[in-house]
């Protein structure tokens, strides 16, 4: 079948992908005090850093791994985790396209993946892809100009440390959970942008562009703070099948919304969701919160999940400022034995603040998927309202699809909706279209696009038309 | 001494009283009882860290000193007032015993069996030992483990193939007014054979001043084809702390039709839990809420679908003014391969004030393809367009707002088929509602208009 076929094809790339040879500067397995020092010192970072990180780890020393999502992997061992490798020299890396494997390509041609990212994504030495080299320095120059900075996170410890101190944790702070604390204690690479008061960021800023991080490390942290009247649109992740040999992923995304102030979030996430039994999938989980300090700020949630063998997954909104909006449009495609728990928390504190989620889940093969949510109204949100729509699309008779949302709601001039449905592909659709001389594969992808429309019209327009191709690479082979 | 302890102790004192007495026990319900004993010491009383009580704090429970009733006296013009007006076939029980003044078997058809447990017990336990513990093990929570340790009392409905019984069963529990507050744990068990019919009723009230708590656990099987509708008015003292459990099994083609309308007590929980084993099985679930001061009123409900074509629908609404906290938790469970089902779940929330709060989490965990589910739930505030055109029509404002109230529960109320009990709860209802217009003195002169031109009467 061909979903037989796509597994081995991603399979097949991976295996090829592992580089065993070890680096002088890689640290052994385990964790302890002096693998956070080493791993401070290895990025240059002040003193102030290292004890922010000190003690983030003695926080996660404290805590329990969580139990409560709709979950079932075995146990992790923290121990057996290396928690700083340098980044692959070039050398090492395939040198062009020619020593990639020809399928992995072919999947790109069907994603419709531009040459040069191709390239990138593949893990093409830089050097080698001589294109987007070019393209970055003239994207670097425009941010420049309209006075954006966006570089990595260890940069801008370096060269902006006041701006780090100010706003790093304090979205989600040290302790915030089992991962974002193992995360705080250990991240080694990820992205910061400001965006200055008044400006309207000029492009749309994506991880592609900062090339030198494309090989994002296992614990990426991010940090978005979007001054007083400033626009910024963030792209994260791609559509292509990710290669990365590192099984756990504890990412923290942090997004600080100013007065009037608008963050759009995008992610495609196609990580490696393991072998036909689950087997080698990436273990996925990730700490995402906006903050809307400001009043009348604005952040909105895309996201479109295709890969990971675990997903673990909460993008939340702080609604605190005076009719702050906060937005979450999510996607969920699980296949084979994936599982998915993901959705998002809207706590609204500030008055008049609006939440609006909408949340689309497609399980299919012998995967699982839940959507986990919780709308807070606090008793000053005068006049707060939520709207919720979560629906599930379940393909064949061994997968499952689970809604939990919890609403809290405290404010008697709020308005909250939720609504939920779970149904199968229609027969009768399928036969209408059949009639019409489309193949079923073609009918079965019309359809699942049709489901979540709501949610691809919310994400930029390149990253919309690749999402609904890797949607029908996705589900290829799942029904018929 | 734990909280747990004080309870336990309670036990020792019953059982030791009853040794003294020498009051027979078959040794199954003392093994059980032993076994629900050390479950529950073991569990301990649940807190807000347990997933199913996260919205709800018991601790008034665990911190509280109950004793167990010693007899079953009452007032027999307070119960006139308290006992429903319909004719039925009755078992009154007064903090937790069994009352023979208060209680009318008269009209009971053949095929129907209606009795106290003691009585069940006495007569023949062991026809009452296989079916009583099957559905609510002492695993199910904390409070079902404290019931076993502590079953003495309650109902046994038994019912052979075939019975309709016309009149409704109403189990009456009466709180009283104690000195020292009082606990009971009824147990009620309901078997209703293939092909029969019946209405039972449990009706929780109580003197005005009472402050005792009440934990009962219900247990239904209903064979072939049975048909089972359930009410629950609690309308129990607002001193009352209150926790109940429901459990029904439900073989092919049978239907269960659960009313749960709460309307009294400090602190109270629901659990109800239908199992549909076989094709054809049907259950509904209605609910109505309606808490004010500082109420707690805590609803959980649970469907599984175990079986294909089976099919369940659930209309829960809530009302809360003041400080009181309204929790919903409602779950459906599709099973792997349980195909060709429906399920359909919705809640809706009225809050009146502020300081109200509830919290509500619609549950579906599917695991099947072929089937229909859908939830949906909301909170808000009255439609305000609404309030404007009943003022134009020179309503004031209160009255407006307590009409439309009125109006949001009477979507669930039309669907009850017991007169008195949609009566009295919209009697009540209206008179919780805070008016300058009398709008008791309204619904009253409604329902008289009705009962005069003989409309109420089948």
């Amino acid at each position: 079948m061909a979903t037989e076929e796509m597994e081995k094809l991603v399979r097949r790339e991976y295996t090829q992908g592992f580089v065993t040879d070890i680096e002088s500067d890689t640290v052994p397995p385990g964790l302890d005090e002096s693998v956070i020092a080493f791993i401070s010192q290895k990025k240059g970072e002040p003193e102030w850093m290292l004890e922010w990180r000190l003690d983030a780890y003695r926080q996660w020393l404290k805590m329990k791994e969580p139990s409560w999502a709709h979950l079932n992997y075995p146990p992790i061992d923290y121990q057996a985790i290396s928690y700083y490798s340098a980044p692959k020299k070039p050398e090492d890396r395939p040198q062009s396209l020619d020593e990639v494997d020809p399928k992995l390509l072919e999947t790109y041609e069907k994603l419709g993946i531009p040459l040069h990212e191709r390239a990138a994504l593949a893990g093409v030495a830089v050097d080698a892809v001589f294109d987007s080299v070019s393209v970055t320095t003239t994207f670097k120059e425009k941010l420049a100009e309209a006075g954006v900075i966006f570089c990595s996170i260890s940069e801008a410890m370096r060269d902006y440390p006041e701006l780090v101190k100010q706003y790093l944790g304090s979205v989600v702070p040290k302790g915030d959970n089992f991962f974002a604390a193992l995360n705080s204690a250990v991240f080694t690479d990820g992205s910061f942008v400001y965006v200055p008061e008044g400006v309207t960021c000029p492009m749309e800023l994506s991880t592609y562009f900062r090339i030198n991080a494309a090989n994002t490390g296992q614990f990426e942290r991010t940090l978005i703070i979007c001054d007083k009247q400033a626009q910024v649109s963030y792209l994260e992740g791609c559509t292509a099948p990710m290669r990365d040999e590192n099984q756990l992923h504890a990412a923290v995304v942090e997004l600080v919304a100013l007065e009037d102030a608008y963050i759009k979030y995008s992610t495609v996430q196609n990580w490696y969701p393991g072998d036909e039994q689950g087997r080698g999938g990436i273990y996925n989980f990730v700490t995402k919160r906006a903050d809307c300090r400001g009043d009348r700020s604005k952040v909105s949630w895309t996201q479109v999940e295709t890969g990971s063998a675990i997903t673990w997954k909460y993008p939340s909104c702080v609604l605190r400022g005076k009719d702050s909006v906060g937005e979450f449009y999510s996607v969920a495609v699980t296949n084979g034995r994936q599982q998915a728990d993901t959705g998002t928390k809207m706590i609204h504190i500030g008055e008049g603040t609006k939440s609006t989620i909408v949340s689309k889940g497609i399980a299919a093969g012998n995967s699982d998927q839940a959507y986990r949510g919780l709308v807070k109204i606090g008793p000053r949100a005068k006049g707060a309202r939520n709207f919720t729509q979560c629906d599930s699309l379940l393909i064949g008779d061994r997968c499952g699809a689970h809604t939990f949302p919890y609403q809290e709601i405290g404010n008697s001039s709020a308005t909250v909706e939720h609504e939920a449905t779970t149904s199968k592909i229609g027969e009768d659709q399928l036969f209408y279209c059949r009639q019409r001389g489309i193949s079923e594969e073609d009918a079965v992808n019309m359809i699942v696009n049709g489901f979540c429309k709501d949610v691809f019209q919310e994400l930029p327009m390149e990253f919309a038309v690749e999402a609904e191709a890797l949607l029908n690479v996705t589900l290829e082979g799942a029904v018929g | 001494m734990s909280a747990a302890q004080t309870f336990l102790n309670r036990l020792e004192e019953r059982l030791s009283e009853r040794q003294a007495a020498s009051l027979p026990e078959p040794t199954w319900i003392a093994a059980r009882r032993q076994a629900a004993a050390a479950r529950f010491e073991a569990l301990g009383f649940p807190t807000r860290r347990d997933e199913a009580w996260k919205y709800t704090d018991v601790r008034r429970i665990g911190e509280g000193d109950f004793v167990l009733a010693r007899d079953a006296a009452f007032s027999k013009a307070t119960a006139a007032t308290l006992t429903l007006p319909i004719e039925a076939i009755r078992l009154t029980f007064v903090d937790g015993l069994f009352s023979a003044d208060l209680s009318d078997l008269s009209a009971l058809p053949s095929g129907a069996t209606v009795e106290p447990l003691s009585q069940a017990l006495a007569n023949n336990h062991e026809a009452v030992g296989g079916a009583l513990g099957r559905l609510s093990g002492v695993e199910f929570s904390p409070f079902a483990a404290l019931n076993t340790a502590f079953t003495e009392e309650g109902a046994v409905i038994r019912l052979a193939p075939g019975t309709v019984v016309e009149q409704p069963i109403v189990l009456q529990f009466l709180s009283r007014a104690n000195e020292a507050a009082v606990m009971s744990h009824p147990r009620v068990l309901i078997e209703a054979g293939a092909r029969s019919q019946a209405t039972v009723v449990e009706h929780y009230v109580g003197e005005t001043d009472a402050a005792n708590f009440t934990n009962v656990v219900g247990e239904v099987l209903l064979d072939r084809g049975a048909i089972l509708k359930h009410y629950k008015l609690q309308e129990a003292p607002l001193g009352d702390l209150h926790i109940a459990s429901l459990h029904v099994d439900q073989g092919r083609d049978s239907r269960f039709t659960s009313f749960n309308v709460n309307l009294g007590g400090a602190l109270v929980r629901n659990d109800l839990v239908a199992d549909l084993n076989a094709q054809g099985a049907e259950a509904s679930y209605l609910g109505l809420f309606f808490a004010q001061g500082r109420q707690h009123v805590d609803n959980h409900t649970l469907v599984n679908h175990n079986a294909p074509m089976t099919f369940s629908n659930e209309n829960y609404k809530g009302i809360l003014g003041d400080r009181a906290r309204g929790v919903f938790n409602g779950k459906v469970i599709v099973k792997r391969d349980s195909q060709k089902i429906e399920a359909y779940q919705s809640n809706a929330n009225l809050l009146l004030s502020d300081r109200a709060e509830i919290d509500a989490k619609p549950e579906l965990e599917i695991y099947a393809d072929d089937i229909k589910c859908s939830h949906g739930t909301t909170t808000g505030q009255l439609d305000e367009k609404a309030v404007f055109a009943l003022r134009t029509r020179g309503i004031d404002e209160q009255t407006a707002r307590g009409l439309l109230t009125l109006a949001f529960a009477g979507e669930v109320m039309e669907q009850v088929d017991v007169d008195a009990i949609a009566e009295r709860v919209e009697r009540t209802v209206a008179g919780k509602l805070p008016e300058r217009f009398n709008l008791a003195e309204l619904v009253d002169a409604s329902l008289n208009e009705v009962h005069d031109a003989g409309l109420g009467e089948e």
